[in-house]
């Protein structure tokens, strides 16, 4: 093989993946580690990298104990409220105390957040949200990281991370490659932090052809977070919590702002409100406590996501739909109209496109809305991740083993998407765990942590010929055919994609089969899987850029692995409108008012899975 | 939406080629121009349209459900520290210019060089404060947030 090996040795923090986390990882780790050697591997350029790429309207994490408006403590009632009582609540505490410091930051450093002209406090779009004109959000961010970084590698694709070969369960860097140069890069690191995405494209997207990037979460967002963690032995926890969005039809533009500070609605097709009508027959399935009928109405509570899905998902399938949102009154006011636009081109441009394409004025016109293709991810509504260690002032002993932020794998931290149990942490919680990560990062580093880290010629030379692999099989076989993409003995990684979908959809509970699935499909989409695990084998790529989509597509597979496992696991249905166990229809708090926490062993590829108390430092209001 | 690239306008200087967060940007090794290679990972993010210095790059809906005749150009400009919008629709009916901010500050000068900062005393390191806290969290004296002082107590199980 012509590609150089390229070894960046003495590395302090190994920042793998620099979206919001991983910016925040990086810029903090500076002040903590002065003399640290801080080095960034991010498959993109940092300036647009990550969710956050396009930029963003709002910053939906924000406390405001500033101005007085919200503690700490109330940010854990309503993740956990939303999430139907299961999250982390020592990290969700953690990153809310934190939060407020990181936007203040933001601020300071140009990003334009709209202020209250009267009172001065930053513009509510709801309880939770700010309004910002974040088209810069990235860029900003990504200045503050560069600012701290020894070296920032742009294009480089981690595909696995190191392990000491001296000592068992402890992390020693990563490797990946350069998708321009195609060159082998070597990372030798005390820590990693792992800041990779969440996953989109598991799940059969509603959009055909040309349309299928036209996802909610970004096309780019490979999973990698769990493909790496996941390899690399770490414990994971509620992979099964992936998440469905109710968006503007083949658009996803965005509906927060619309609905909270727009204050649009949704109707049926006969321009009924539909949601309370299924609010009954929903009680009796996940009871009372997570959703009171007659006491809603009193304590103004919101509604959690899912249970608002749910609604939806059945007043379509009762043959209502389409569900439109009302725009018609809002956007007759001018100044209304016009952030409802602003909301779109700030961060999802494809919306305006589709509108203007298809005449849609919504000041005239009542949008169509759809339920999304599920996503596997942990900073929105779900809380998808690896099993986490908190902060020791707060978290009991089964959630904390040393360092915030560390997995259960020594020395490896995540942030972001990658940690588990943390829904409702967006784009600010994502920054502000980068920092938490990159504080005890240094702490770890600092109290001798890391000493005498091996990694033997061997591992380093395994993974260099595993990762180039792919383009070794399409030169030894794409002759043995005339032309085209039809070969015996291999398939490319858009074929392994489109195999992927097709049987998350069918098997795991995708719009195909209306988040639907039973223990009887799970285990026939899990040998499916394995054979699609087999083929991962025999996968081709024929240029740098094929191999990068190869690579996307392990870490993919390796995450719907675990989904699949943990939606074995949990044999209930804790959010019904994100997905249904068929044949446990109902929430069931006697024996899964738990966290369900797997882990893949590094050399047999099985499975164990526990559960995890689920401790509540908060009580109601 | 996917991208495409007008022939008469791209010069080939690969701007597009390193913003794209998709890596779907590439130069044409005839023609020496961009193209998108792989429409169907395209986000519609435009950050190839507003890294383009010749405005060669433009965007045309997915074909599967998007009609032709629509137009959203931007102009992305650091120094005046803005984006301008026009949004066309396909019937003609409305044509809109849109401005926001995409910064206060002249670009890139507020960000603090962290190494430039004083380091960290030994007993903020062994609390809970991250850089410039505990001010940055109020922006006034106050502490940091914890359990005690927020007067609540961990218990495991369903209880609300």
């Amino acid at each position: 093989m012509a590609y150089k090996t390229i070894i960046e040795d003495d590395i302090d923090i190994l920042v793998a993946g620099a979206g919001l986390g991983g910016t925040g990882a990086a810029f903090e780790a500076r002040y903590w580690g002065k003399d640290k050697k801080i080095v960034i591997a991010e498959k993109a350029n940092i300036d647009r990298s990550g969710a956050v790429a396009q930029g963003l309207y709002a910053i939906n994490c924000y406390m405001g104990t500033r101005f007085g408006e919200n503690n700490p403590e109330d940010h854990v009632r309503y993740a956990r409220m939303d999430l139907m009582g299961m999250v982390r609540e020592d990290l969700a505490f953690d990153m809310a105390r934190h939060v407020d410091s990181a936007v203040h930051q933001f601020e300071e450093w140009g990003l334009p957040l709209m202020r209250d002209p009267k009172k001065g406090n930053y513009m509510r779009e709801g309880r939770w949200q700010i309004m910002i004109h974040g088209e810069s959000y990235k860029p900003i961010v990504a200045e503050a990281a560069k600012k701290s970084a020894d070296k920032v590698f742009n294009r480089v694709c981690v595909t696995h991370l190191l392990l000491d070969d001296g000592k068992e369960n402890r992390v020693a860097g990563a490797v990946g490659f350069n998708v321009r140069t195609g060159n082998y890069h070597v990372f030798k690191s005390k820590t990693v932090i792992c800041g990779a995405g969440g996953a989109s494209n598991i799940f059969k997207p509603r959009s055909v052809g040309e349309g299928a990037g036209r996802v909610w979460y970004a096309p780019w967002s490979s999973g990698s977070a769990y493909g790496l963690m996941i390899e690399a032995g770490a414990k994971m926890t509620q992979m099964e919590n992936r998440i469905v969005l109710a968006r503007f039809k083949d658009g996803y533009g965005p509906v927060g702002a619309y609905f909270l500070h727009l204050k649009t609605y949704t109707q049926n097709c006969l321009g009924e409100e539909y949601e309370s009508k299924w609010f009954p027959a929903l009680t009796e399935m996940v009871g009372k406590e997570y959703l009171d009928t007659e006491g809603q109405h009193l304590s103004h509570k919101p509604i959690p996501t899912c249970l608002r899905n749910h609604a939806f998902i059945n007043e379509v399938n009762a043959g209502r739909g389409p569900i439109h949102m009302v725009t018609m009154e809002a956007f007759q006011d001018p100044h209304l109209e016009e952030i409802g636009w602003h909301n779109f081109l700030g961060m999802t441009v494809g919306q305006a496109v589709l509108w203007a394409a298809t005449d849609v004025d919504p000041k005239y016109e009542n949008p169509e809305l759809t339920t999304s293709e599920p996503y596997v991810m942990g900073s929105h509504a779900t809380g998808c991740g690896a099993w986490c260690s908190g902060p020791e002032d707060v978290s009991p002993d089964e959630y904390f083993w040393g360092y915030n932020r560390m997995t259960t794998v020594e020395g490896l931290f995540g942030a972001g998407d990658a940690v588990g149990g943390t829904p409702h942490a967006f784009s600010s919680g994502s920054f502000t765990e980068g920092r938490l990560a990159a504080k005890a990062a240094c702490k770890y580093i600092d109290d001798g942590k890391a000493e005498g880290i091996v990694v033997s010629e061997k591992q380093i030379s395994d993974l260099k010929e595993k990762i180039y692999k792919p383009l070794e099989t399409y030169r030894v076989y794409s002759n043995e055919v005339v032309a085209g993409s039809v070969n015996p003995n291999f398939i490319n990684p858009r074929q392994g994609l489109d195999r992927l979908q097709k049987l998350m959809d069918e098997y795991c509970g995708g719009f195909g089969v209306n988040y639907m699935t039973n223990e009887k499909l799970l285990q026939i989409g899990l040998k499916k899987l394995k054979t699609l695990e087999e083929d991962m084998d025999k996968i081709a790529a024929s240029d740098i850029h094929e191999l990068l989509r190869a690579w996307e597509l392990n870490h993919r597979v390796r995450t719907s692995e675990s989904v699949f496992q943990h939606t074995l696991f949990r044999k209930e249905t804790r959010w019904p409108g994100y997905y249904y166990r068929g044949d446990a229809m109902k929430l069931d708090d006697e024996n899964w008012h738990v966290l369900t926490v797997s882990q893949r062993d590094r050399k047999t590829g099985e499975y164990t899975m526990e559960k995890a108390p689920l401790y509540h430092l908060v009580d109601e209001e | 939406m996917p991208t495409f690239v007008y022939m008469t306008r791209c010069d080939g200087c690969g701007q597009c080629v390193d913003i794209c967060p998709s890596d779907i940007m590439h130069i044409d090794k005839t023609l020496r121009r961009a193209y998108n290679i792989e429409p169907n990972m395209c986000w519609e993010c435009y950050s190839c349209v507003k890294a383009c210095p010749h405005q060669a790059i433009d965007v045309r809906g997915y074909a599967d459900f998007a009609p032709l005749g629509h137009s959203v150009r931007v102009l992305r400009d650091e120094e005046k520290g803005t984006i301008a919008w026009r949004i066309k629709f396909r019937n003609g009916k409305k044509d809109m210019d849109l401005l926001a901010p995409i910064t206060t500050k002249p670009w890139g000068t507020c960000i603090p060089k962290l190494s430039e900062e004083a380091a960290p005393a030994n007993e903020m390191r062994d609390s809970e404060l991250l850089f410039n806290e505990p001010k940055y969290v109020r922006m006034d004296e106050g502490g940091l947030h914890t359990l005690e002082s927020n007067g609540l107590k961990m218990k495991v199980g369903v209880y609300y």
